[in-house]
């Protein structure tokens, strides 16, 4: 049994993968939070929790649920939207949720937009500018989101959620597996059902745009 | 849209049913059947719903490639064609696998050599290709003769790396393999090894799956990354590389992709386990004695174990399944009792024993050895011989002038 635990950074100059220092991926009706295992109703909880603890709580849609490329995508994309009207409605004064895409994977040179994008190869700059301090990704092809993540728990002190539709992700602090559109708008209750019991962290992110 | 889960049950253009693969693997009749090494890879690719296999001829491996044609014309391969060299046929794997194609090929000593850049490029793209190497000589002066030093230069690729030890397990793992590598948290490519000629080239009772039923098709739509386009890494890197990039978050960047490849190695472990039954398989770890062993040096251990019993000396096994994901924890487990452990392979470095002496406390007990290359054959006897000099025992020479 690995005493590991996948926390939000800065961890390292060069994080390891999760993967490689023990940590499982859950199996199904299971999630993780910080590496250990849960059933998946925690995780909900967690989630919203974490969301609602936010001071920049933000969604990173990528490709997958971003362009319609099935019935099903476009589905999620919906349910995506709702889940961010529902942060929007849940969040209290101070709290400013956002909707980031990762429309695809090429490195931005010379350099990223982070106020319209972020990008996996360098997530850290989207985080670090608009002081996010939790994030969740969703229809990102899993290598790329794995790439993402290391790099902003190296990085940043930024809390990450994955809602992945396949096996899940060691490198978020917390992660879902199999993802649906049903799982989403559970997500989204969860967030409405907390409300008002979380507080509010009033500071952003250690190694926001400050650091 | 390929859809895995909703084709079970319906049939191909050959007639075959596509079968839930744990069923096929652990429920369907077998059928023993009397096969080359060669023929059985034949025989589990005709049941694998492959979409594209590459030929090359190399010695020991052309038979099965050439066996593969055949399939092909009876329409069981989507397409087959020979590449330019050893270098093409992999890269000509990558590029069908880009594509969203299960793909399949073969190689052997100095191909696996030659193409050997193409297999870091395999597992960094996360394309699930699987490759048998019959395992030959690789260096000059030429041998064709089955040795194992190849898998050496493989381990360190970010490929899955099994070694077969029987033709039984060839036919099972080649169908197994794909069901690792597909997963879309490994998505790796897998080197299914086998030592030349020892397995490919004799015969051998098989126990064969019904060949009117096969693997459910290739889902790409479950990659970690997108099939291929010329806009998205990794081919968009050709043209513009990390490499060109002269800062912190671009090198970061390459060592986070690098780390997403071993982790995916990682990963694999449980579907290994859950695959192969254990990465290992082992006899009597409460011995003194341990040999631990890869490939067909597991059945001359398995003879050497047989021929101490004899005389009344308790020896145990470990055979190594999987090299990749490595099989430390299960390999500390299962020698912890041993106060020696043999490693007989067929190569002049010991990459095996070398590997066992970094996972276990206590590496002074690893005897590298007894160790033949080059196409020598193991008798068994040296095993005995060199588990009775470790012991203080007398033995017989085993060499001598003749006389």
């Amino acid at each position: 049994m690995t005493q590991y635990r996948v926390l939000p950074g800065p961890e390292h100059f060069l994080p390891p993968s999760a993967a490689s220092m023990g940590i499982c991926l859950p199996n199904p009706g299971e999630a993780h939070i910080n590496g250990v295992i849960v059933p998946e109703e925690k995780a909900y909880e967690e989630a919203a929790k974490q969301f609602l603890m936010a001071k920049v709580p933000t969604i990173f849609p990528g490709p997958l649920v971003l362009w319609a490329w099935n019935e099903k995508a476009a589905k999620k994309a919906t349910a995506v939207r709702h889940l961010y009207n529902t942060l929007k409605e849940c969040a209290q004064p101070g709290q400013t949720p956002m909707l980031i895409p990762m429309p695809d994977y090429r490195p931005k040179y010379p350099k990223i937009n982070p106020e319209v994008e972020i990008n996996p190869n360098h997530p850290n700059l989207t985080i670090w500018h608009n002081k996010i301090d939790c994030c969740m990704f969703i229809g990102v092809h899993c290598h790329q989101a794995n790439l993402s993540l290391k790099i902003i728990r190296g990085g940043t002190s930024c809390y990450t959620i994955a809602m992945c539709a396949q096996a899940g992700h060691e490198d978020a602090m917390l992660s879902f597996r199999d993802a649906s559109v049903e799982k989403i708008m559970k997500l989204a209750e969860w967030v409405r059902k907390l409300k008002g019991t979380v507080q509010p962290r009033l500071t952003s992110a250690k190694s926001g745009a400050s650091n | 849209m390929a859809d895995t889960h909703s084709v079970i049950g319906t049939k191909n253009k050959k007639g075959q049913t596509f079968t839930d693969t744990w069923k096929l693997m652990n429920e369907a009749p077998r059928t023993p059947s009397f096969y080359t090494g060669s023929e059985v890879i034949k025989e589990a690719l005709r049941r694998a719903s492959c979409d594209v296999m590459i030929a090359y001829p190399i010695t020991p491996q052309s038979e099965a490639a050439a066996l593969i044609g055949e399939l092909f014309a009876e329409g069981y391969i989507g397409d087959y064609f020979r590449g330019e060299s050893e270098f093409a046929v992999m890269s000509q794997c990558a590029g069908a696998a880009f594509g969203g194609a299960r793909v399949f090929t073969t190689t052997a000593g100095p191909g696996t050599m030659r193409a050997m850049e193409n297999f870091p490029m395999w597992s960094g793209a996360r394309l699930p290709i699987q490759m048998i190497v019959t395992c030959r000589g690789i260096n000059s002066p030429l041998s064709i003769q089955p040795d194992t030093l190849e898998i050496a230069y493989l381990l360190n690729t970010g490929m899955l790396v099994w070694h077969a030890e029987t033709a039984q397990d060839f036919f099972d793992w080649i169908l197994k393999g794909y069901m690792v590598s597909e997963e879309p948290d490994v998505h790796l490519p897998l080197a299914l090894c086998c030592d030349g000629f020892f397995v490919t080239h004799t015969k051998d009772v098989v126990n064969l799956t019904p060949a009117d039923m096969c693997l459910p098709p290739y889902d790409p739509y479950r990659s970690p990354v997108p099939c291929m386009d010329m806009e998205c890494p990794p081919v968009r890197m050709m043209r513009d590389p990390f490499i060109m990039k002269s800062n912190y978050i671009s090198y970061a960047t390459h060592a986070s992709w690098q780390q997403e490849v071993w982790a995916a190695v990682e990963r694999s472990r449980k579907h290994t386990i859950k695959w192969l039954n254990g990465l290992i398989e082992t006899e009597n770890t409460d011995a003194e004695v341990i040999i631990v062993a890869s490939g067909t040096a597991v059945s001359q251990g398995r003879e050497a174990i047989r021929l101490l019993d004899d005389e009344g000396i308790r020896c145990g096994l470990v055979k190594v399944k999987a090299l990749r994901p490595w099989p430390g924890e299960e390999i500390r487990e299962a020698t912890k009792n041993a106060k020696h452990i043999i490693v007989p392979e067929f190569n002049v470095i010991g990459w095996l024993a070398k590997e066992i002496k970094a996972t276990i406390p206590n590496s002074e007990r690893v005897h590298a050895g007894p160790r033949v290359c080059g196409g020598m054959t193991m008798p068994p006897e040296i095993i005995v011989s060199e588990i009775k000099t470790l012991l203080g025992m007398r033995t017989m020479s085993l060499a001598g002038r003749g006389s």
